[in-house]
């Protein structure tokens, strides 16, 4: 789950981490008052879900106050189109002003989970302000990085020696010992999947300062967090993803016009593949779960027909342990409820599967079943064709 | 033979009292599994459809001498449910559970570094020796008894290539289901050693997913070490970068991760990868004709 920069910063400062002053501001005028409160000289910056908001022109320097309520007034009314948001980008509802700082040098800072070593694994670089793939790529040397051992945790001596390799020196040195110590707090009692500055600043008066911050926590550590729910900025989901997320079902929009229902995430994946091998172009990524119960098989069919791109659907789902029959029920049940009369292709698989394709012909809808997944594939793929054809 | 499980795997389940933990002990217990104990904190003492219930592993341990542990723990309490059986000396623990964060798992992993046993999962359907023994939610009726080892990152997916194989006559020695999380105890290189030694496995099918490089460090292994023919799926081709395929470790970053590296590099190391999740069956019969 991702939050936003400001709200990154309010808990960085929480646990002594220092951040320029600031605030949040909801309209153009809170963004004018927040400018003269800094002194009319400030940063306003964009609060949106993803990186390149500077390119974009989503983070600037202003003078006036009026300047930054133009500013505010501009951005507020559009959506923030970055390298990392799509071609749709983001909308911007919420502006962060800060005090303009004066900068004297720049690092990169992160600590997130190595895959490789099922570690946290700490990096620093003493290239700030850039993207650190970007520093990967081209001055490797440039990149320090540090295991963490989750028994022995991060000690002062491994933080000073990180401070040394950034080059900083005497109590900015130290400050930076806490500062990393600090934010390896922050990833665990947090936890976050990463923890980001980018640029951590020495500023000109001497001051280590998180300029910017990205936080990204683990969504499978919701249960003990009960502040997150709370600092979920649903402008930057989309709608459908939003719907489905309050079922538990796993559901990404994509942008083509057949919608899936399969059970686990690896057979969704799979299933898009096969759709696409035959010409289709799926509507959406969607796993009801291993066990496709027959709520969430209901609830599944709703948001998919909230897409209006929409034209048929593709249900796979390998039922395993659970029989074909009661699925079956369920795709029926679901169907009549939302009144679906859409083409819908089958694809069921496990025990009592003749049972489950025949309650299926019979139930009146407009479905047919398919033997296997390619025939199925291709089944939707033609039924797709032969009705642009009608119109 | 086989690998992980046998005949002889004395089974106790953890969180045998929940839902999903009875029901699928009761599944097992159908195909064959020898099911001994159950843990639940707290109700020690009682029997749930004939099997001793346990307040502890150890308990459960000195009185059935059970060796294998099935884990339905729910996540808060999933990552101690582990320990507690390493600690237990168990030599094997399938861990169902869904959803344990990832500071949770770090400090298991490490720990599990320095223990004999070896965990299988999380989030993961489980082990299957067909005809013998199933520890796991896989549906046992797709399997069939056989000479292929199966390893896999996916649930379902999993499924639809065994029964392709069922369908191609061929049988599996042993399947494994190694989880779809960020953090897993035991990875595709570990399993494929497993099978590289079991003299009961003549060939590999491994599905893999985009997201890290598990896939490419099983490659270089399979090119290095592999005595035996290996065909392999990679779900995932079409998928777009930055999202959550459902499995947390299902995410392309920073143009890594990708469907398409990950079949180059397998095909590279002489993996005979299927080009479509349809024709699963069909690539293993080819990398089996091929050696």
């Amino acid at each position: 789950m991702n939050i936003h920069e400001y709200q990154a910063k309010e808990i960085l400062s929480a646990y002594g981490i220092p951040v320029p002053r600031g605030r949040v501001a909801l309209t153009a005028d809170q963004v004018e008052r927040a400018a003269k409160e800094m002194g009319g000289r400030c940063v306003v910056k964009a609060q949106i879900h993803a990186g390149g908001r500077g390119k974009a022109g989503g983070v600037k320097l202003v003078f006036h106050p009026e300047e930054a309520q133009n500013l505010a007034k501009e951005l507020f009314g559009r959506s923030l189109v970055t390298p990392q948001t799509g071609p749709q980008g983001l909308r911007v509802r919420r502006i962060l002003v800060e005090e303009a700082v004066e900068i004297a040098r720049e690092f990169y800072l992160s600590m997130t989970l190595d895959r490789g070593s099922s570690r946290y694994i700490l990096i620093a670089s003493a290239e700030g302000g850039v993207e650190i793939e970007e520093v990967a790529a081209k001055t490797p040397e440039k990149i320090h990085t540090l295991s963490i051992d989750p028994l022995i945790g991060l000690r002062p001596y491994q933080a000073r020696k990180i401070a040394l390799a950034l080059g900083l020196t005497g109590s900015v040195c130290e400050d930076c010992v806490s500062l990393i110590l600090n934010l390896h707090k922050v990833l665990l009692e947090k936890d976050c999947s990463l923890v980001e500055i980018n640029p951590l600043v020495v500023t000109k008066a001497g001051w280590l300062m998180a300029m910017d911050a990205k936080i990204t926590f683990d969504d499978n550590a919701v249960f003990r967090h009960r502040e997150y729910p709370d600092m979920m900025d649903y402008s930057q989901l989309d709608p459908l993803e939003i719907n489905a997320s309050k079922y538990d079902l796993a559901y990404i929009k994509l942008d083509g016009n057949i919608g899936c229902m399969v059970n686990g995430a690896g057979l969704a994946m799979a299933t898009l593949d096969v759709l696409k091998e035959c010409g289709g172009e799926p509507a959406n990524f969607l796993d009801v779960g291993g066990g496709a119960t027959r709520e969430k098989v209901a609830e599944a069919f709703k948001i998919i027909l909230q897409d209006g791109d929409v034209k048929g659907i593709f249900v796979n789902i390998f039922g395993g342990i659970m029989r074909c029959d009661i699925i079956a029920h369920g795709i029926i049940e679901a169907a009549a409820e939302v009144k679906c009369t859409l083409p819908i292709v089958v694809r069921m698989d496990g025990s009592q599967v003749e049972e489950g394709k025949r309650l299926l012909s019979e139930s009146g809808l407009n479905v047919q079943c398919g033997d296997n997944l390619g025939d199925a594939a291709q089944r939707i793929v033609q039924m797709l064709k032969a009705s642009n054809g009608d119109n | 033979m086989s690998i992980l499980l046998n005949k002889q795997s004395k089974i106790l389940v953890q969180g045998i009292t929940g839902r999903s933990g009875l029901f699928h002990t009761q599944q097992c217990r159908e195909y064959g599994s020898n099911i001994v104990a159950g843990v639940t904190p707290g109700k020690g003492g009682i029997h749930i459809e004939g099997i001793p219930v346990f307040n502890t592993v150890e308990e459960a341990v000195r009185y059935t001498e059970a060796n294998v542990s099935m884990i339905f723990v729910p996540p808060p309490g999933a990552a101690d449910a582990i320990l507690e059986c390493a600690d237990c000396g168990l030599d094997l623990a399938v861990c169902i559970t869904e959803g344990i964060p990832v500071r949770d798992m770090v400090p298991v992993k490490r720990i599990l570094a320095a223990s004999k046993m070896r965990l299988i999962g999380p989030n993961c359907p489980g082990v299957i020796t067909p005809g013998e023994c199933k520890v796991g939610i896989m549906p046992g009726h797709i399997h069939l008894p056989g000479k292929i080892g199966v390893v896999s990152r996916s649930g379902t997916l999993t499924y639809e290539a065994v029964k392709q194989l069922t369908d191609a006559g061929l049988g599996q020695s042993t399947c494994v289901g190694i989880g779809g999380d960020p953090i897993i105890g035991t990875n595709f290189v570990d399993v494929l050693k497993m099978f590289n030694d079991d003299p009961a496995t003549e060939a590999v099918f491994m599905i893999g997913e985009i997201g890290g490089a598990a896939e490419e460090e099983a490659a270089f292994y399979i090119k290095e070490h592999m005595k035996k023919p290996v065909g392999a799926f990679i779900a995932g081709v079409t998928a777009p970068p930055g999202k959550r395929m459902g499995h947390a470790g299902a995410i392309i970053t920073g143009g890594k991760g990708k469907a398409a590296d990950k079949i180059r590099t397998l095909t590279e190391c002489g993996v005979t990868v299927a080009t479509s999740p349809t024709r699963m069956g069909e690539a293993m019969l080819e990398a089996m004709g091929k050696k």
